[in-house]
């Protein structure tokens, strides 16, 4: 059974050709005799052949208790066949299994996105043993420590770094940025970018589905089936749905005595548009996300997205560019290039953004610090030789050392020029020197945010680590409605609970990196320009692109699936309605009856298709 | 327990979705089982000590379903 089964399935396309020709035929011989019996064994054949396909699948799904839309349909085609309805039996297979061919095309066209996406990973790596041979290996069985060639050309297939050989990289894969990148020994690269130029040997740190753009497709595949809170009613619902349906046929045509009304209540019970209007709907918003590197963890992402009133930023990474320049250093005391030489030396062990700036700077000669300590949100401790130095905001600063009127002044007027300031302080006071640094603003800043607010979210705020006069310089050129700055990591996640205490719907938007507690405190969290394992284990939505603009089409999209998921679930509830209004004014049969729920079943993936078209800017 | 992840052939109807999360879970052995409707894709863990791949395969592939592809992966707190 098993074997006619498969066979029935894969020559379905046979099947339902087989079937329209028989239909045609039967229907000819009407036409040109009057002679009835030719039409009626010509259906007949038509209606079993159509039944079997159908049959078997109901039989297959009895066997794990489930009463599926087969079996409506099934018991539909038995039960016109006993009342001598030949040719409604025929009509209401070939219906079914032409509505199932097409819906399977439409199916894959709307997945058609993730599926471009999974063929841009890589399946095969050049594996380099001991001795020097080369061999095609299944990325899946590459292992880490495997050392890889990779050639102009070649996509990369693991994550890895660079052993020996120097490469031209295409990364848009991962970063969504298709600008190439140099990359040398040492250098970190990932599957699924592209080498565009060189030869390297790459030794493995992840494989298949461990690497990051592994997880990139992991994450969308899964949120493609994560399931929104309509979608898990609409499954409850189908579950009992079927049965009710059944059983109510049942009792109709045990009341009426009328088998006829009986089965033509079993096919119009059949719940297809419902089931698969959202779904499909799903699954072509969340691709067209893909396609761009907007990456939603699932439909319910979207449907919160749509409910957001208030998005809160984190300045430095998503507002402003997030690397940051010393653009001055203001010696008060002591020697400046010493000062440099041992700021710099402090501020490589740190990954600030601003410790990473002043890092930057050229030295002379190179101290090594010791016992290091960090002080939560305000800086660096540190020994260099006999002294005892601290790197940090000025509150440290002032609390540990005190303050002067020219320290003052200088840090006034160095933040109302939209400086971030660092301070660079030896205990014995001999040395002081306060580092300006400023990070760019994003070109696109301005307009993404005053289209956010089109979109109707009534506030944006910034909440930043930084001070108050750079955050309010950064904040002055864009329409941005409150301004929170020198706040800890805690205390933006504690302002965002507040904020849904007080009623808001909140998003937060920060680069992935430091921003942890803030991401899980919002209503939706938002990394961006990271495919990072932390940004996409915390966040609802992974921003590929370091752009704003994704974030505009983000919310967009979401609006648009969640508004396409209600028009198909009303689609097929109206088809319903309608069809049992027509059923009982006498309008609707058991073909045509099937003939309208096949139309509302491609209906609503026609209408989920339209989700597929990119989004324009404006 | 190892992980296993089954490729089939297009899942169009959300039944069959239905259908083989319950004809895997039938099998002693299979749990978590997750059932991808649009990557066409099944995911569990088995006991290899109770079942094969091989006859979650059977059990698919009984219900009118073809296997694709299968891979398993050792997990490592075993």
């Amino acid at each position: 059974m098993v074997k006619v089964q498969r066979f029935l399935t894969e020559q379905r396309q046979a099947l339902v050709i087989g079937l329209t020709v028989l239909l045609i035929l039967a229907e000819a011989f009407r036409f040109i005799s009057s002679n009835n019996l030719m039409y009626q064994i010509l259906m007949a054949i038509a209606g079993v052949i159509g039944l079997l396909p159908i049959l078997f699948t109901a039989i297959s799904s009895l066997e794990v208790r489930l009463i599926s839309i087969d079996v409506l349909v099934s018991i539909a085609v038995i039960g016109a066949f006993i009342i001598g309805e030949y040719n409604e039996a025929a009509i209401v297979t070939w219906l079914f299994m032409v509505g199932e061919v097409l819906e399977n095309a439409t199916l894959r066209k709307t997945r058609s996105a993730i599926k471009q996406l999974t063929e841009l990973a890589p399946q095969t790596a050049v594996v380099i043993d001991e001795d020097g041979n080369t061999s095609d290996e299944d990325v899946d069985f590459i292992d880490p420590g495997d050392m890889v060639l990779i050639k102009t050309g070649n996509q990369v297939p693991v994550d890895g770094t660079i052993k020996t050989g120097t490469a031209v990289l295409n990364e848009a894969s991962i970063t969504g940025e298709s600008r190439l990148v140099k990359k040398h020994p040492g250098d970190a690269v990932f599957a699924g970018t592209i080498l565009e130029n060189g030869t390297v040997t790459v030794n493995t740190t992840a494989a298949g589905e461990d690497t990051t753009f592994g997880k990139i497709i992991e994450l969308v595949e899964e949120a493609q089936d994560s399931q929104a809170k309509t979608q898990r009613f609409i499954d409850r619902f189908a579950r009992y749905y079927t049965p009710v349906v059944l059983l109510v046929a049942i009792m109709v045509g045990l009341i009426t005595r009328d088998v006829r009304l009986a089965i033509t209540v079993m096919v119009l019970g059949c719940p297809g548009a419902l089931v698969i209007g959202v779904p499909a709907s799903t699954v072509a918003g969340i691709g067209n996300g893909a396609r761009q590197g907007i990456l939603f963890k699932g439909s319910d992402v979207m449907d919160r997205m749509k409910h957001i009133d208030a998005i809160a930023f984190d300045k430095t990474g998503t507002l402003t560019v997030g690397k940051p320049v010393v653009t001055s250093v203001n010696v008060l005391n002591g020697d400046r290039q010493t000062i440099i030489d041992q700021a710099v030396a402090v501020e490589q062990r740190s990954d600030h953004p601003l410790a990473q700036a002043i890092s930057k700077l050229d030295r002379k000669y190179d101290y090594q610090p010791t016992d290091i300590q960090t002080i939560k949100g305000q800086g660096i401790r540190a020994q260099i030789g006999e002294g005892e130095y601290l790197l940090g905001n000025p509150t440290l600063i002032k609390d540990l050392l005190g303050t002067s009127s020219t320290l003052d002044q200088l840090i006034d007027q160095l933040t109302s020029d939209g400086n971030s300031i660092v301070i660079f302080a030896s205990m014995d006071h001999h040395e002081l020197a306060i580092f300006g640094i400023k990070d760019q603003l994003r070109s696109q800043a301005q307009s993404a945010l005053r289209q956010l607010k089109a979109l109707g979210v009534k506030r944006l705020i910034m909440l930043t680590g930084d001070n108050e006069g750079t955050a309010h310089q950064i904040a002055a050129n864009l329409p941005i409605d409150e301004v929170h700055a020198a706040m800890l990591p805690q205390g933006k996640a504690d302002y965002l609970k507040q904020q849904q205490v007080d009623g808001h719907r909140i998003a937060f938007i920060g680069d992935g990196i430091n921003d942890s507690p803030a991401l899980s405190a919002a209503d939706v969290a938002v990394a961006m320009g990271s495919g990072t394992d932390v940004a996409m284990d915390v966040a609802d939505l992974v921003l590929v692109k370091s752009d704003l603009n994704s974030l505009v089409t983000s919310f967009r999209l979401a609006r648009r699936t969640i508004t396409n998921m209600n028009e198909n679930i009303l689609i097929a509830l109206l088809t319903v309605v309608l069809l049992f209004i027509g059923l009982f004014v006498g309008y609707i049969e058991m073909a045509s009856g099937m003939l309208i729920h096949e139309l509302s079943i491609l209906i609503v993936i026609l209408n989920s298709m339209r989700l597929m078209k990119r989004i324009s800017q404006n | 327990m190892e992980k296993v992840v089954m490729k089939l052939d297009g899942l169009t109807c959300p039944s069959c979705l239905a259908k083989i999360q319950k004809s895997v879970e039938s099998i002693d052995g299979t749990d978590d089982v997750k059932v991808l409707f649009n990557a066409g894709k099944v995911k569990f863990t088995l006991d290899l000590a109770k079942a094969s791949p091989d006859d979650v395969q059977a059990n698919i592939e009984k219900m009118g379903y073809t296997v694709q592809g299968i891979k398993v992966k050792g997990l490592s707190d075993d």
